[in-house]
């Protein structure tokens, strides 16, 4: 059972919509932003909350990619590897989180601490190559700052 | 020419609505509304103004189709969905000044008659999502935003909807799916969401450039707007440079600044003096030009001219030690992550295109995969329900065009030859 708190904040988010329905993935969003990730029991309440069937809300957790439906790091660290980035040695640098982390790409490390990703274009291809830890972007990154960064996190 | 979407960047404070209305903000809404809303829409109409987020259509047009009926609730969606590889406009003008976009979409709500508008924001932009629920926060306790704004009969809601991870919802139609709980995927048009968008309701959608260009089309006047840049395709235009060149970054410039200018005298030339190879002109769907192209101007017909578009002004550029190959690879890479499943050749088709991309890439390659790239170009393009497909041919066909012959080396050479 979700928190009372996190029950009201979905029921506010409900009001913004002509349809219960619309407020599915802010309700989603709000309970990985609580527990890092979406559970099945976690969609079935939802479900309930907004007069959905269960399956329909697995269909929008599925659909898009930022739900994680796994556990992830402390800090998901997620590089982007489109064109901008990649003109610029995107490659590189991934290659270099995989060593420096000891873990590839799509995996996280034993202690739980760092999740690395990759994603494509995240709208900052000025200040190329980049990267989204949690919330956060990091920008005209270089082997160097990624170390700084890094072990910047506790 | 003096700025008009990125004047307040750098401004200390840029984001709080005092050093909005210190420059002269929510002046163009309060002057909007001493007009009728047909007077506003014959203004933006008059004005040339044309779609910022891609297509380039008539902004005033669009409205218009929007039915006049008072008793049908009518909704405002601004796409701030930026997800184009190579684009970063909208996101400078959400974070740094996010009440140019309230103001602009006050105006549009007002002329099309909607009382509820909302902001799709694609997740990752987080900061700008923050940003936006403050500066709306800031309007409300003004009284700017709620009933009866600026004591007009006029009242307007704005609420933050965030995307979470899926560029299709940029195409109009998948953002509306998006917004009424469903996955993103797109509708058949007709109907158009103008008479049938959002809850079946009549609905306009516009980019975040496109409404921050509202304010001061108000202000100023139509004809002041539609003296910037060329006859067709007028206005200021936010051109996003990245890649490779000594100073990326976002540049307000007259629509129709040529690509030469642009990339030498803006933004430094190419880094380390190498030669220029190729430029995509308006995000990775657009084809690309080759350097002998550079001076062709970065406007909606221009570009359409060279068989390119603007596009989102996404200037994505490329010197003489780029691989082709590998570019062709990265985007097609892209366009399968994102297919949204819906229609079979844009989710099998760029899928297929991509594993081909792939193995010629790591020299693999096999005799006839740059005939079979062609062919499945042809069965793919204007076969799909949206523009991703086509989208998808088009960069690929624009690489093909001109590096014809790197596919081949790579295929007969198993390498580079660049």
């Amino acid at each position: 059972m979700l928190p009372e708190r996190l029950r009201e904040e979905i029921r506010a988010v409900e009001k913004r919509y002509s349809t219960k329905r619309s407020a599915v993935m802010e309700a989603l969003r709000i309970v990985q932003r609580e527990k890092g990730y979406i559970e099945k029991e976690d969609m079935e309440e939802i479900a309930c909350m907004l007069g959905m069937r269960p399956v329909s809300v697995n269909e929008v957790t599925a659909f898009y990619t930022m739900y994680n439906i796994q556990p992830v790091g402390r800090y998901h660290i997620q590089v982007c590897r489109n064109i901008s980035c990649s003109l610029l040695g995107a490659e590189h640098l991934i290659s270099y989180m995989e060593r420096l982390l000891n873990i590839k790409v799509g995996e996280t490390t034993q202690d739980g601490k760092f999740t690395l990703s990759t994603v494509e274009c995240l709208g900052s291809c000025g200040t190329a190559p980049m990267m989204q830890i949690n919330d956060t972007y990091y920008e005209n990154l270089t082997e160097e700052r990624i170390e700084e960064i890094l072990k910047g996190l506790e | 020419m003096e700025k008009v979407l990125l004047k307040n960047l750098g401004k200390p404070n840029s984001h709080k609505i005092d050093t909005y209305i210190q420059g002269g903000g929510y002046r163009a809404i309060q002057e909007a509304l001493r007009h009728t809303p047909d007077t506003i829409i014959q203004m933006v109409k008059d004005s040339g103004l044309r779609g910022r987020g891609g297509a380039g259509f008539s902004t005033g047009l669009k409205w218009s189709f929007i039915p006049k009926d008072p008793t049908v609730p009518k909704f405002l969606c601004c796409n701030a969905d930026e997800g184009e590889p190579g684009t970063f406009k909208d996101r400078g003008i959400i974070d740094n000044d996010p009440h140019l976009l309230l103001e602009g979409m006050m105006i549009a709500s007002y002329a099309i008659g909607a009382n509820t508008a909302y902001i799709y924001i694609r997740g990752e932009f987080a900061f700008g999502a923050r940003r936006l629920e403050e500066a709306i926060k800031e309007a409300y306790e003004r009284g700017y935003l709620g009933r009866n704004i600026f004591g007009s009969d006029f009242s307007l809601d704005i609420h933050v909807h965030r995307g979470w991870g899926a560029y299709i919802c940029g195409e109009e139609t998948a953002l509306l799916e998006s917004i009424e709980g469903y996955r993103g995927q797109p509708r058949i048009k007709p109907p158009f969401p103008a008479i049938s968008g959002l809850y079946g309701k009549p609905t306009v959608i516009n980019n975040v450039e496109t409404l921050s260009c509202l304010p001061a089309i108000v202000l100023k006047g139509p004809k002041w707007f539609a003296s910037i840049g060329p006859e067709k395709s007028p206005g200021p235009k936010i051109y996003c440079v990245s890649g490779h060149v000594k100073r990326p970054g976002l540049y307000e410039l007259p629509m129709g600044t040529s690509a030469r200018e642009l990339i030498y005298e803006h933004c430094g030339g190419i880094r380390d003096d190498r030669r220029l190879k190729a430029v995509i002109p308006g995000g990775v769907s657009a084809p690309m030009l080759s350097a002998d192209e550079v001076d062709t101007p970065l406007d909606f017909d221009s570009l359409a001219a060279k068989k390119s578009m603007l596009g989102s002004g996404a200037v994505i550029v490329m010197d003489e030690t780029t691989c082709m190959v590998k570019v062709a690879y990265i985007i097609l890479r892209f366009f399968s992550h994102e297919s949204c499943g819906k229609c079979t050749p844009c989710r099998e088709g760029t899928i297929w295109l991509t594993k081909i991309l792939k193995r010629i890439e790591y020299g693999e390659g096999r005799t006839g995969d740059v005939e079979l790239l062609e062919s499945l170009c042809s069965n793919i393009f204007g076969r799909t329900f949206c523009p991703l497909g086509d989208g998808a041919v088009m960069a690929l066909r624009g690489v093909l065009k001109h590096f014809r012959d790197e596919f081949v080396y790579h295929v007969e050479n198993k390498r580079c030859m660049v």
